[in-house]
Formats: C-alpha cells, sequence, structure tokens
C-alpha cells in the first residue's frame, strides 16, 4: 500500500509544459530522492503534491485519498505533510518557538505546553537546543534550514517533502543538513527531496527518479541509477554532476 | 565649526534681507506683534485643544478603516466579490475628492438632512471627512505593506496548513505593519495640520480662532502663533519617524534583511 499515488500528471505553465506524464508510487519509510537538471520540474512537482500548485490532469493519492478532486479539503492535505523550502521561508518577525509552534496550536489544536514540549525535543534533534528565543535573521543559513525542518517535523507529517534544501547554503554547512536527513530518514521517516546531492542520494535514498525536460526519464534503486543507468540522458546528467 | 559659521551667515544674511526690506516695519507690525500674541493666546490655545483632540480620535479610527479595506482589497475569495467592490470603490472616491471639499459636503450637508439620530455637531463630521479621506490613504499604505511581503512567506505558512486568514493575521499583517510605520507616521504628521481644515467649516480650532480674533482686532499675529503651536506639535513625529526610519535602515544593513 502506497502512501502516495501519482498517476500520469500533466502540469503546464500557459503553452509551456512543465510536467508530463508523472508516474510515481512512495511506501511508507520510503526516501524518494528527485534529481535532474534545474529547470527540470523537479521543484514543480513538489509543489503539486502540496497543493501549491494546481494541475492539469492526472491524479495524485495520498494516504487512500484522491486529493487532486476539486472539493478535497486542502488544509487537511497540507496539515499531513511538511514542506521545507531551498530559502527556508522562516517568519522573520518570530522567534524559532514562534516558528515552530505556530502551526500546531493555531491549525492542530496542540496546547501550547505541548507545543513547546515537542518543539525543544526536535531543536535538540536538529543540535539547535539553546536558540528557542533566537529570531532567525541573526541565525546562519545551516541553522535556519535546520529550523525550517523542525517546523515542518512539528506537525508530525506523514510526508516531508523538501525542495532543494541544501542549495542555498554554504558548503560547510551542507554536510549538518544532511546528517540531520540522514537521521530522518533513519528513523522512518517518509520523504521525497528534490537534492542535487548525489551522494546522499545514492547512500540514503531507497528510491532515485531521474527528471529530463518534466518527466521522469528513469526511476529506480539507487544501486541501478548511479550504477547502471539505462538511459544515456542520465548517464550524460550524472557524468556532469559527478565530477 | 565650519557648520556653525555657515549657518550664523547664512541666517545672518536672510534676516537682513527681511528685515531691510521696504515693507518690513508694516509687516512687523501686523504678524509678529507680542502684545497681540498675548492677547489671542487664550483663544487660541483653546482652539488648538480641539485640534488635539480631532487628531486623538481620528487616529486610530483611520488605522482601523485603512487596515481593514487593505486586508479586503486583497482577498481573493469570489464570495467577497461585493466586498472588494466596495472596497475599492471606497479608495477610488475618498482618494479622489480634495479633503476640504469632503469636509464642506459632510459638515455642512449631513446636518442638513436633519435626520433624527444624525449628529448635527460640526466637529463631528469634520472627524469623519478626515477619517475617510486618510483612511483611504492609510488602505493604500497597508496594501502597499502588505504586497511587500515575499509571495514564499504565503507559500510557507499555507504549507504549514494555516488557513487565508491565519495567514494574513499571523504571517502577512505583522511583517506588513512594521514595514509600513514610517509612511504612516509620515500621513500622521500631515493629518495633524489637516485637523485645521474643520475650520472651514466654522469648527472653533486654532486657525479659525486666530482668524477670528485677526478680524477683529485688524491684526495677523495669532496666524504666526498659529503656526507656531502646528510646528511644535509636529516636529516630535517628525523626528520620531526619522528615527524609526533610520533604525529600520540599521538593522537592514546589519544583516537582517529579510
Amino acid at each position: 500500500m502506497s502512501l502516495l499515488q501519482i498517476d500520469n500528471l500533466r502540469k503546464s505553465y500557459g503553452d509551456k509544459v512543465v510536467l508530463r506524464d508523472i508516474d510515481l508510487s512512495v511506501a511508507p519509510h520510503d526516501v524518494v530522492c528527485l534529481i535532474g537538471a534545474s529547470g527540470s520540474g523537479k521543484s514543480t512537482l513538489l509543489r503539486c503534491v502540496n497543493l501549491l500548485e494546481s494541475i492539469d490532469d492526472g491524479q495524485i493519492t495520498f494516504d487512500g485519498e484522491d486529493i487532486t478532486d476539486p472539493r478535497v479539503d486542502v488544509q487537511g492535505v497540507r496539515r499531513r505533510m511538511g514542506m521545507v523550502f531551498q530559502a527556508y521561508n522562516l517568519f522573520p518577525h518570530m522567534t524559532v518557538l514562534r516558528n515552530l509552534t505556530l502551526a500546531p496550536v493555531k491549525v492542530h489544536g496542540v496546547s501550547m505546553d505541548e507545543a513547546v514540549a515537542r518543539a525543544r525535543l526536535l531543536l535538540e534533534r536538529v543540535g539547535l537546543s539553546g536558540y528557542e528565543d533566537s529570531h532567525p535573521d541573526r541565525m546562519s543559513g545551516g541553522q535556519q534550514q535546520r529550523v525550517a525542518l523542525a517546523r515542518a517535523m512539528a506537525a508530525q507529517p506523514a510526508l516531508l517533502l523538501l525542495d532543494e534544501v541544501t542549495s542555498a547554503l554554504d558548503p560547510e554547512l551542507v554536510g549538518e543538513m544532511l546528517g540531520v536527513l540522514r537521521d530522518l530518514a533513519d528513523d522512518g521517516t517518509t520523504m521525497i527531496l528534490a537534492t542535487h546531492e548525489m551522494a546522499f542520494a545514492r547512500d540514503v535514498a531507497t528510491k532515485v527518479c531521474f527528471l529530463d525536460d518534466g518527466a521522469i526519464l528513469e526511476s529506480g534503486p539507487p544501486t541501478q541509477i548511479f550504477g547502471n543507468p539505462s538511459e544515456e540522458r542520465t548517464r550524460q546528467f550524472l557524468r556532469r554532476v559527478l565530477n | 565649526m565650519l557648520a556653525t559659521t555657515a549657518t550664523v551667515v547664512f541666517f545672518g544674511a536672510l534676516t537682513w534681507v527681511i528685515t531691510s526690506s521696504p515693507g518690513w516695519p508694516t509687516v512687523r507690525d501686523s504678524f509678529f506683534k507680542w502684545d497681540e500674541a498675548v492677547g489671542a493666546w487664550p483663544t487660541i490655545i483653546k482652539g488648538f485643544g480641539l485640534n488635539v483632540t480631532m487628531f486623538l480620535i481620528a487616529e486610530p479610527l483611520i488605522l482601523v478603516v485603512g487596515a481593514l479595506v487593505a486586508v479586503l482589497r486583497g482577498t481573493r475569495s469570489p464570495a467577497l466579490f461585493p466586498l472588494r467592490a466596495v472596497a475599492v470603490g471606497y479608495t477610488d472616491l475618498f482618494r479622489g475628492i480634495p479633503t476640504i471639499l469632503l469636509v464642506f459636503l459632510l459638515a455642512l450637508g449631513m446636518p442638513a438632512l436633519n435626520l433624527t439620530g444624525v449628529p448635527t455637531s460640526l466637529f463631528f463630521w469634520a472627524t469623519v471627512a478626515l477619517v475617510l479621506s486618510y483612511g483611504a490613504y492609510v488602505a493604500e499604505v497597508f496594501r502597499a505593506g502588505i504586497e511587500s511581503v515575499h509571495p514564499s512567506q504565503i507559500a510557507s505558512a499555507r504549507a504549514l496548513g494555516l488557513s487565508e486568514g491565519q495567514t494574513m493575521r499571523h504571517v502577512v499583517l505583522p511583517q506588513a505593519v512594521r514595514r509600513v510605520v514610517p509612511p504612516l507616521l509620515n500621513d500622521f504628521v500631515s493629518l495633524q495640520k489637516d485637523t485645521a481644515l474643520a475650520g472651514a467649516v466654522g469648527v472653533f480650532e486654532a486657525l479659525f480662532a486666530s482668524r477670528d480674533y485677526g478680524n477683529y482686532h485688524f491684526n495677523f499675529t495669532p496666524y504666526v502663533v498659529t503656526a507656531a503651536l502646528f510646528i511644535a506639535l509636529t516636529i516630535p513625529l517628525a523626528r520620531f519617524t526619522d528615527w524609526l526610519g533610520k533604525r529600520a535602515r540599521a538593522r537592514m544593513f546589519s544583516g537582517g534583511g529579510r
């Protein structure tokens, strides 16, 4: 039984088709890495899953529910997914703790005490204990991104969507972020990542999808995609990014 | 040192040019007569109390009207279209009418309707005119603030499951308000002065009081006194605005520019 099932998804902006014939199945505890050049549609695919973008055709089923149905409870769907963005998008006017407790308290009806307790645990988990009262602006990019991850986790989502979460970070900060993601994966968190971190994808992913010009050209376990890709375009891409 | 010298020389020269002009003795007697200033002071200061009162009543109401109209204009739900249309119509209408004209229309027109329950106080209607006129301006300031909040902020709030209203209330508005405080204060400096428009329909505020006194004593000194009072009132707010702007810039440059 898959947690997320995408069938035949199609998305375009005006005349430009940005996603075509997307089929993807994500089982619980899967770590799916979307790889491919910039503009290949990785981010758009994640945004479609979170209903931040409308789709033109196809179907997305999440937890047994057709979430592309126009009558779907959009907020209800988003409540069960966490999303982390490339540019962190923390709320700059709130402390770290407020960033982490906002959704649990306002959306999930968790008591403030419980939300705070949970936020502290999450901060500890991402290595940021003691930053509760800091403002995001005063933190490094790597720290902000880990706060953003903790914020997405605070609602205990069934599925975590990560959109190039290390792309905006200085190289020396990428490692700590990937370390946290690796821990999450080891704990069985289901996630889909759009990423350029090939080493991470090879080590952690249960499934790797190579996107090219809006289509999933090839997908499979990392050993297959990185060790023995069947498509010439995949080979070209990997040669370029691995050298 | 150079600045001091330059200032002294400049204002010295200016004073000389004015005081040596042929008409100066006449001007001095009709605009700067100490006795007249002293004589007019009680009635002017009493009138000025009305200006300050009007400002203090109008300001919070303007903030409420402005914020409400700006938020309404930003809604997207089709069900709210009528309200959106009202908000757009309101801004178009009241930003387009000269404030003084609106004061005339409301203060002279509304009491003339003789409707029971409709106040006949000129002060009341002049205040309403200021609220409506400035509310339209302030709505646009708020709207600019709301639109300056990056769409990614909204996307991340929505991704957390917040509703449209919650996103506006917890994420967009707090950031928008912070950004528009300096321009808002600037509008309030302007509002403080525009309370004098109430004098045009006979509200006994400072300008009307000084005109009244001046007409009886054939002297313009009360106008100068009133001008000095308005300056004394607006300068603190103007300096406060400068200080806020400076602080906001300092924050930007210290790396907190997100």
